[in-house]
């Protein structure tokens, strides 16, 4: 590992899927660090890659998918190297995960005790009884009132949030090192929501878990991330940590993203909207990918692929617009109100702030 | 909205909707609601899941006999719409947009023909060529080409779909539009995209719609008025603004309290506030009381000076 800080280190990741119409170059080069202990979360619009990316990691991709370069280190080994077999017990046991809809991630026919306790017995070789015993003590911890009396209940017996809860029992039950997140809240109503959000920072705190959280509520994201890694089309544009990313935005993406989410106090006539639709990844675009649907596009971006920008030691972004000799332009109105925000926040900070540098391939990540 | 010169165009009395009635599973899925909804404005239905949103839209729509109660559409009681004609008008009238944009498409469909059903259904096109015209007019109204008219649904994203349900619910020219979580399954910027589409063709063509939704955010953008249901009982009622900014009701702000704001310095203050709703079931006579102008809440007779005394702290009236 090259940071010791770091629990996961994915590194120039591709990942093209093989359809008859040609490669889906789904993840275009993605690279990224999860720390010890840390929520990263990854956001963007639907089809940019989040999934993609932790299947990969999970070594569950579809069968159609061609990982063509990359390394995934975790604890010093690649998991692109390891068989089958390995990949099986590491799921187990040191990275779980936890999917949008619980009831296609639970066995209908069969008890939630013996659901929470399996990986125990299988992956442990912990008998029965005592594999019961520590599901039972999940239960509780997760919240499920009466455990003791429910531990022989059928999921169809839950409602949607307490399946969830069940769904995280089974994920946390052997501790894991890493925990993704995949959706897990957005079948839920906002009250369920808070719950299962608490719920999951409390045993965060509990047993020192890294999750990657993937979601398209902003709002979740801004309450629950230490840092966030914005996706587009089969690439991370930017990173940084959540007050950067929500308070000092550089990508044009992450602006319209954070612009076309109405907050509580929004309002008006026209909701702000990313015009147009993504690109398509049989053939992406040259240049930089976001370049049709952008207002602030300029015309390198057509032509050349921006690097990573450095604009704090924790925060990059690739876009041509951080160039020193890119021309100044105003973010819109929504993002200079979040900008002041920032400022005043870093009041002492910002007499300190560097102009932006582009970064050189060896030191592109922290 | 001007409200001093609306009418309305649904009126919903005393609306109950029971499940399985009688048996020892019987749901009171809706019970015992009132409101109505004006001409031209976007009434929000808000609450937890199991509320009673979907069953409350479907009865006005008429998919259910309601188990007592009615609902007037432009005056006239939906339940008696026994004539075909009638019957036909109204299902011109009102139509729904679903929830899901993937479900709710016939897979084998091409795009013309989902969106020309209501056309055909109801005669509405002189001839081919009309029903070209009209399927073509529509996509262009939703954002779509001409050239999509051919294609089927699995050849589009999930905003693009949902602008094809949009366009199936407006082939037959509705006035009132039931919204059924239109926006749940698309990410934050087709949302966007979807959301203000409503609003265009809202200002240009009159509607009124029923926007029912989980996401309490875009709720309040979209809609005029706002009503918050619980346990199949409808809580508190009143201007959007206005019950974002002053919720009476305990519910409404335990319901505003969890909603994630995209703003962490925000998020890390924020508190959230429980809601214990045993004292609903006291067994004491509870009615929508309009404690402030045009802004009701549920109350038995104690707790209307409460509630006024919160309405006068607020000063949502004036002494
Ligand atoms: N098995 C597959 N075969 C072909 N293409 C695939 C396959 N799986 C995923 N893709 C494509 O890879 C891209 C990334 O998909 P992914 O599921 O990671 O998106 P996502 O960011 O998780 O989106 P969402 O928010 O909708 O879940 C998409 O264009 C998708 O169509
Ligand atoms: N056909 C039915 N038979 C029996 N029970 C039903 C039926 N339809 C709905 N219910 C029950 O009625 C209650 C209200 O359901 P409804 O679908 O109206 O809730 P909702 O507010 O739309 O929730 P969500 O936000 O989850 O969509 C729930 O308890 C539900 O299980
Ligand atoms: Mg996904
Ligand atoms: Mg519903």
């Amino acid at each position: 590992m090259e940071n010791e800080k770091n629990i996961l280190e994915v590194r120039n990741l591709q990942v093209n899927f093989k359809t008859y119409a040609g490669d889906v170059k789904a993840i275009r080069n993605v690279s990224f660090d999860l720390r010890k202990g840390e929520t990263l979360a990854i956001v963007g619009e639907s089809g940019s890659g989040k999934s993609v990316t932790t299947r990969t990691i999970m070594g569950l991709n579809a069968r159609n998918a061609d990982i063509t370069s990359g390394s995934i280190l975790y604890k010093d080994q690649d998991l692109l190297k390891k068989s089958d077999k390995d990949m099986e017990s590491i799921r187990g046991q040191d990275i779980a995960e936890i999917f949008q809809d619980p009831m296609t991630s639970l066995d209908p026919t069969m008890k939630i005790g013996k659901q929470i306790a399996e990986p125990l017995m299988v992956h442990k070789g912990m008998k029965k009884e005592k594999a019961l015993a520590q599901a039972l003590e999940m239960m509780k911890l997760v919240g499920i009132t009466d455990a003791e009396n429910r531990i022989n209940d059928y999921p169809h017996q839950f409602s949607g949030g307490m399946r969830q809860r069940i769904v995280i029992a089974i994920a946390l039950i052997n501790y894991p090192e890493i925990l993704i997140a995949d959706e897990p809240t957005t079948a839920l109503d906002v009250t369920i929501q808070a719950q299962i959000l608490n719920l999951m920072k409390e045993l965060q705190d509990k047993i020192s878990t890294s999750i990657i959280f993937i979601t398209h509520d902003l709002g979740v994201v801004a309450g629950m991330a230490d840092r966030v890694a914005v996706m587009y089309a089969g690439k991370i544009v930017e990173y940084g940590t959540v007050d950067e990313i929500f308070y000092n935005p550089k990508h044009p993406y992450t602006w319209g993203l954070l612009s076309s989410m109405p907050t509580l106090d929004s309002s008006g006539d026209e909701l702000p909207s990313i015009p147009g639709t993504p690109p398509d990844l049989l053939d992406p675009p040259k240049g930089d990918a976001f370049a049709a649907r952008n207002a602030y596009a300029l015309k390198v971006d057509t032509e050349q692929e921006p690097p990573f920008f450095k604009v704090s030691d924790t925060h990059y972004a690739a876009t041509w617009l951080l160039h020193p000799e890119a021309p100044k332009v105003t973010p819109p109105a929504q993002i200079v109100a979040r900008q002041k925000k920032y400022a005043e926040m870093q009041k002492d900070l910002v007499a300190q702030q560097r102009p932006a540098v582009p970064v050189e391939e060896e030191e592109e990540q922290q | 909205m001007d409200y001093e010169n609306a009418d309305k165009i649904l009126e919903v009395k005393h609306l109950k909707q029971y499940f399985n009635v009688g048996k020892a599973d019987e749901v009171r899925a809706v019970d015992d609601i009132s409101f109505d909804i004006y001409r031209g404005e976007t009434f929000g239905l808000v609450g937890e899941s199991g509320s009673g949103k979907t069953t409350t839209g479907r009865a006005i729509i008429h998919l259910y006999e309601p188990t007592s109660g009615e609902i007037l559409f432009n005056g006239k009681n939906v339940d008696n719409f026994k004539s075909k004609a009638d019957q036909r008008e109204f299902r011109q009238d009102m139509q729904m947009i679903f929830q899901d944009p993937y479900a709710s498409l016939n897979p084998r469909m091409k795009v013309k023909d989902i969106v020309a059903e209501g056309i055909d259904i109801n005669h509405l096109a002189k001839d081919d060529a009309d029903r070209t015209k009209r399927v073509e007019d529509l996509l262009e109204t939703v954002g779509l080409n001409k050239d999509h008219s051919s294609r089927y649904p699995h050849e589009f994203s999930g905003g693009q779909r949902q602008r094809i349900g949009i366009a199936r619910a407006l082939a037959v020219d509705p006035k009132f539009v039931i919204a059924d979580e239109p926006i749940s399954a698309l990410d934050v910027s087709i949302q966007a995209q979807v959301v203000n589409l409503m609003k265009k063709l809202q200002r240009e063509q009159g509607l009124t719609y029923l926007f029912i939704a989980h996401d309490l955010s875009m709720v309040k953008y979209i809609s005029d008025r706002i009503g918050v249901m619980h346990y199949g009982r409808m809580l508190e009622i009143a201007d959007s603004d206005e019950i974002y900014a002053h919720p009476l009701h305990d519910y409404t702000k335990s319901l505003l309290s969890a909603v994630p704001v995209p703003d962490p310095e925000f998020e890390r203050t924020r508190e959230e506030i429980h809601y214990d709703g045993s004292g609903e079931n006291d067994g004491k006579e509870r009615h929508l009381v309009e404690i402030a102008p045009r802004h009701w809440v549920r109350a038995d007779d104690d707790e209307i000076d409460m509630y006024t005394q919160r309405a006068h702290e607020a000063s949502l009236i004036r002494k």
